[in-house]
């Protein structure tokens, strides 16, 4: 790797997945809305496919690898690039966990290497792409002086509870990176999005289920357990004191939304606090519009909270 | 270290009398609880390799039951019931019947991998759990789970086209479980996106969608991965001894239709 990391993020192959193009269409347009206002370049990797999210592995892992290696398979040979960015966390996990699993599991590698053949694609090598987080790509791109230095107006004391999930930081052998010294992201207790947004003036709330899990693996078929688990997150997050819940993740986001709206009609509980990709706060710091980063694509309503708290 | 979290007493072998003597002894009463004991004959001595030889179960032989995994389970934060740590114990001594009682729940595990992130030796129990939720379909204790069908039906969609259209994954899953698509809650969600966007947005979004996205390239992957799974899911049977079985019925049916 011959640069160092801010040189290497600013432009790096970019991988929406699936849902960012359907329900977490509002993610999709503030990262890039968000990466336009700071110059960085996003260049969509050519005829991606899913990455398999939570399901494709319950037919059979090895699909999921393939389906993962393939995306990786294109940047580096379709694209000649070596980062790829990733704002979904299903997403990041599946290319993070087929970049171990080709490396370190002979079995995976025969299959995956098989699979290409006969599909007629390149094969992809291990080593030869970095998968980031949107969390990672900015934190190393921008950083939090640079925001600090562009950000207007900002987020003011908007009271903020950052949450992860699972998928960014479980299980931690794929994740090489992390837990590796001060400046990296902590498996156990994740900052980067904290770090981020305090840097455009949030004030995150002390939010003790950062990686609590929403149950987004059985959003539809077991509704019931994954609206007992979003009401404890959001609930936990209003205890805190928190206005917002900022999310880096599309099945999370959504997952929240829906059984927010669930947990209402069929507990009878309401619960107030606003569900907010945290590219739409960076966004709104930045003096985008909340039109640019799709506010009026949330089903969490937050355009009122957010012009009272003069965000807007 | 003791495990506290699961007793092998089942509360109805618990036995108390208002009024027993036995010989002569008086017995009556709380103090005097009896257990029924029971004797297990049924070990299944291949099941633990039945198990490992499912995707996610390979490290089931590694596991000193210490707990952590259970300890840090989310599910098992809602019920106590679902207990992976004692699963895979029954598993290990064979204990098939024990397992079966707990078979309508385990396929509830949500994959948050907490238990992955806390075990100390590896084992995986989240693969664990998948490989013991497809062992009890494949072995026909229960119907397909709602969890399975929606991964069958998206999976169906990704080998087929390459890509997801989450309005067309809801739809047919509703549609293979049998449920109305008009749940109040998703009705309500519905209303409330629409109060602020458009209909193009919606559309776009796959919620009022007819267009199906689709990779470009893909019909070589498609073959691959169809010929694949197909592959997977023969191996499988085989290893559970149940392909031989399939046979037998087939030629008993064959034969009965024949004579
Ligand atoms: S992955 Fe499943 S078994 Fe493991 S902690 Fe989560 S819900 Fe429990
Ligand atoms: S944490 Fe691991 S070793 Fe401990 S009981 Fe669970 S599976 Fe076994």
């Amino acid at each position: 790797m011959p640069e160092n990391k801010a040189d290497r993020y600013r432009r790096v192959a970019y991988y929406p997945g699936c849902a960012l193009e359907g329900t977490g269409h509002a993610y999709n347009r503030s990262t890039r809305q968000l990466g336009k206002a700071l110059g960085l370049d996003l260049v969509e990797v050519p005829d991606w496919n899913c990455c398999g999210a939570m399901e494709a592995k319950n037919v059979d892992p090895k699909v999921q690898t393939y389906l993962s290696a393939r995306v990786l398979s294109l940047t580096a040979n379709r694209m000649g690039m070596d980062v790829v960015m990733a704002p979904c966390n299903g997403c990041y996990h599946n290319l993070k966990k087929a970049e171990h699993d080709l490396a370190n599991d002979p079995g995976s590698a025969e299959v995956v290497a098989r699979l290409a053949r006969k599909a007629g694609d390149p094969a992809y090598q291990p080593g030869e792409v970095e998968t980031v987080h949107a969390l990672e790509w900015l934190k190393a791109a921008i950083g939090e002086e640079e925001l600090r230095r562009r950000v207007r107006g900002g987020l003011k004391g908007l009271k903020v509870a950052n949450y992860y999930g699972c998928m960014y930081t479980r299980p931690r052998h794929i994740f090489p990176e992390k837990d590796s010294g001060p400046a990296s992201e902590s498996t156990a207790k994740p900052h980067f999005m904290d770090d981020l947004l305090a840097a455009a003036g949030a004030e995150n709330v002390e939010f003790a289920l950062k990686t609590a899990c929403c149950g987004g693996a059985h959003t539809l078929s077991d509704s019931d357990v994954s609206t007992h688990l979003v009401l404890n997150i959001l609930q936990a997050a209003e205890a805190a004191g928190a206005e917002v819940i900022a999310t880096e993740c599309p099945t999370c986001h959504s997952g929240l939304e829906l059984h927010q709206v669930r947990a209402e009609k069929r507990l009878g509980v309401r619960t107030g606090v606003k569900i907010i990709y945290f590219t739409q706060l960076l966004g709104l710091a930045l003096g985008l519009s909340p039109r640019k980063v799709g506010l009026h694509e949330n089903v969490s309503d937050a355009r009122e909270l957010l012009a009272a708290r003069g965000v807007t | 270290m003791p495990i506290h979290e699961q007793s092998l007493i089942r509360p109805e072998d618990l036995r108390t009398h208002d009024q027993l003597v036995v010989d002569g002894v008086d017995v009556s009463g709380h103090w005097s609880t009896f257990i029924h004991s029971r004797v297990v004959s049924d070990y299944n001595e291949e099941l633990q390799e039945q198990i490992a030889s499912l995707p996610g179960g390979e490290h089931i032989h590694r596991c000193w039951q210490c707990g952590s995994c259970t300890n840090a389970c989310t599910v098992n934060a809602i019920n106590p019931d679902f207990n992976p740590r004692f699963w895979i114990y029954l598993v290990r001594m064979g204990l098939e019947s024990e397992l079966l009682r707990d078979k309508e729940i385990i396929w509830q595990c949500v994959s948050c991998n907490k238990c992955t992130y806390v075990c100390p030796r590896d084992v995986f129990p989240e693969g664990v759990m998948k490989a013991l939720s497809h062992w009890l379909e494949l072995k026909g204790h229960t119907r397909k789970s709602p969890a399975m069908v929606f991964d069958e039906v998206f999976t169906e969609q990704v080998i087929q086209r390459g890509r997801i259209e989450e309005g067309r994954l809801i739809r047919r899953f509703f549609a293979r479980t049998g449920q109305a698509l008009g749940q109040d809650w998703l009705v309500e969600m519905a209303r409330r996106l629409l109060r602020h966007l458009p209909l193009g947005l919606l559309t776009r979004m796959g919620l009022a969608s007819l267009r199906a996205p689709r990779t470009r390239g893909w019909s070589g992957a498609r073959d691959a991965l169809n010929e694949y799974v197909q592959e997977q899911s023969a191996a499988h049977r085989r290893a559970l001894g149940l392909s031989e079985l399939i046979e037998t019925a087939r030629q008993d049916a064959s034969g009965a239709s024949g004579g």
